[in-house]
């Protein structure tokens, strides 16, 4: 980096001086006495978990539309409804068979990639796991692995500015989409209302209207949703509509954006799995309440 | 623990290890010393000073949270230590207080930070709009919000000191502008009678693209400032504008609306007072600069 140097001015500059002696003991010790390595735990241990169950249940490919049991329950994992199973046994009242029978590879797979994406590219996933798995840093005021290893000095660090996490910039266009998903699962909440000819509510209802609530908290309250809706403008006071949208609904669900990432992504888990044991008959009777 | 430590205050004793030393070599040294109600990490610390090591260095100034000056590590974490209560901290065991690790040591407690001055020298200063006579300046508060949440920032640096990107990749130094530089950067940005593009800037010239958003920055702020979530990421948002997004670029087009390149931003920087002269002069480092191509 250069610099201006305020005692020159005509066109000299000064470097940052790097390299020079510093204070305390070296940074590998830890001086931090608090378990600063619960937080990374955890969440290893959470992202850990869901990664396994959401295999699962992509690669599952079966027991995830309840249309048999005369309920309008289509697993979020598997919506929008691609393939013939969730059109023809129980009349899923969305789209589809989007796919031909003919496809036989669980259309989870195609339909993971979008919030796999949008949460990959989150900012506050990318906190969690750049601090969890890739420890860099693990804590604040612990060091990156590997930076402080006498012998073994980890590459130079490039952060977010190179291949392939240069990629992250697309966050917007996976927030595009997340809204799509978003209202695809409203759609889903809604027609958990129809049972049969009728209208009703079962526990499973209220499952769905719980996972849309939260996938729409967690999808307003994106860093590039607050962006694009008002705070990449710098007159915010020429625009009303964007500014109360952006100051009463953005910025407020971006505040609790952490929150509602961990809530939506295992309530979406929870419901993905209610409907694998309502289905699979580990639980028999879905409960009604009207 | 805390109402116990406080009640019982008067008669304990505080082992407290503080940094010795210079760049030729330090230590921790202990200090033992009877505990007082009602203190601070930073009073402790004078007691020391006055009591058993005259020579001790710390820097210090207002003792109230506002000047910044008397940031260090204790027990490992970032703080100011004039703000930090002892009864907050289990004194049955020793507290470590350690110069800011993040910068050179000049001696015991205190660090140098000119690379923070270097850094705020090259930021372009703000860039307002040609008036016509008798027009004066008028803003909207709503505009000016976000960029005075940035004004609060009391420059005690410990939030460049706790970046990871440059406290433990040193070399980032030449290309990294750091987290107290970014909220400057997102302040000019997003005023409302600046005339500046700042986002290639922001990107290119201070590396805003090395940060990977761990919120450590907004962790340690003395001030509370949400360094990260308000200042750094709106500002990647803006650079994915000018940088990265087609349908952004695309909009420019039919808009006819230039598009925010390194040559176009200089060209509209007309720069009147010595300051802006200088800053200029960096300016028109953009895009030649080696750090540039990857950033």
């Amino acid at each position: 980096m250069t610099v201006v140097d305020p005692a020159k001015p005509n066109m000299s500059v000064t470097a940052v001086q790097i390299g020079k002696v510093r204070g305390g003991p070296p940074l590998s010790k830890v001086l931090r006495r608090d378990r600063w390595w619960i937080q990374p735990a955890l969440i290893v241990t959470g992202l850990t978990l869901f990664a396994i169950y959401a295999t699962w249940a992509a690669f599952r490919n079966g027991h995830y539309y309840a249309g048999s049991l005369g309920r309008d329950y289509l697993s979020p994992f598997y919506s929008p409804c691609l393939a013939h199973i969730c059109s023809t046994k129980g009349g899923y009242s969305g789209w589809g068979p989007i796919l031909g029978s003919w496809w036989a590879i669980s259309p989870a797979l195609l339909i993971l990639i979008f919030p796999l994406g949008f949460r990959m590219t989150c900012y506050y996933y990318r906190k969690s796991y750049y601090r969890s798995f890739w420890l860099s840093p693990p804590a604040c005021a612990v060091p990156d692995a590997g930076s402080a290893k006498p012998n073994g000095r980890r590459k130079r660090y490039t952060g977010e500015t190179r291949f392939p996490l240069l990629i992250q910039n697309i966050h917007r266009y996976f927030w595009y989409a997340a809204v799509a998903f978003a209202g695809i699962l409203t759609w889903d909440a809604i027609a958990a209302f129809r049972f049969g000819n009728s209208i009703g509510m079962g526990l499973g209802t209220l499952i769905f209207v719980i996972n849309a609530a939260l996938i729409w908290a967690y999808t307003l309250g994106c860093h590039s949703c607050r962006h694009l809706c008002g705070g990449g403008t710098n007159r915010l006071s020429e625009h009303a509509s964007r500014y109360w949208i952006w100051k009463n609904i953005a910025s407020k669900l971006n505040e609790k954006h952490q929150l509602f990432a961990w809530l939506s992504l295992v309530w979406i888990a929870f419901t993905d799995f209610y409907i694998y044991m309502l289905t699979s008959g580990i639980i028999h009777h879905d409960p009604r309440f009207f | 623990m805390s109402t116990e430590t406080a009640t019982v205050a008067g008669q304990r004793t505080l082992k407290m290890r503080l940094w010795r030393g210079d760049e030729s070599g330090g230590d921790f040294a202990t200090y033992e010393i009877p505990a007082q109600e009602g203190e601070v990490v930073l009073d402790v610390v004078h007691r020391i000073q006055a009591e058993e090591a005259p020579d001790l260095a710390v820097r210090w100034n207002c003792k109230a949270g506002k000047c910044g000056s008397c940031s260090a590590e204790i027990n490992g974490r970032p703080a100011l230590m004039c703000m930090t209560r002892m009864s907050t901290l289990n004194i049955d065991e020793p507290i470590t207080v350690s110069p800011m690790r993040g910068f050179p040591i000049i001696r015991d407690l205190v660090t140098d930070v000119s690379f923070n001055y270097a850094v705020a020298r090259r930021i372009p200063a703000f860039q307002p709009p040609k008036l016509a006579e008798g027009e004066v300046f008028r803003m909207q508060q709503v505009d000016v919000d976000r960029s005075q949440e940035f004004r609060k920032c009391i420059e005690c640096f410990l939030c460049q000191n706790v970046c990871h990107v440059i406290r433990d990749h040193e070399d980032n130094k030449e290309s990294f502008a750091g987290p107290r530089f970014f909220a400057r950067l997102a302040e000019l940005e997003m005023h409302p009678l600046d005339t500046l593009d700042r986002r290639r800037l922001s990107s290119e010239q201070f590396g805003l693209g090395l940060c990977n958003i761990t919120k450590c920055c907004t962790e340690v702020c003395p001030e509370g400032i949400h360094i990260t979530d308000n200042a750094i990421i709106p500002l990647k948002e803006r650079v994915v504008d000018a940088r990265f997004d087609p349908v952004a670029w695309l909009g420019r087009k039919i808009t006819g609306k230039p598009d925010p390149t390194p040559a176009a931003v200089a060209a509209s920087f007309a720069p009147e007072t010595l300051e802006q002269q200088q800053a200029a002069r960096a300016l028109g480092k953009v895009g030649s600069h080696p750090q540039t191509s990857g950033a």
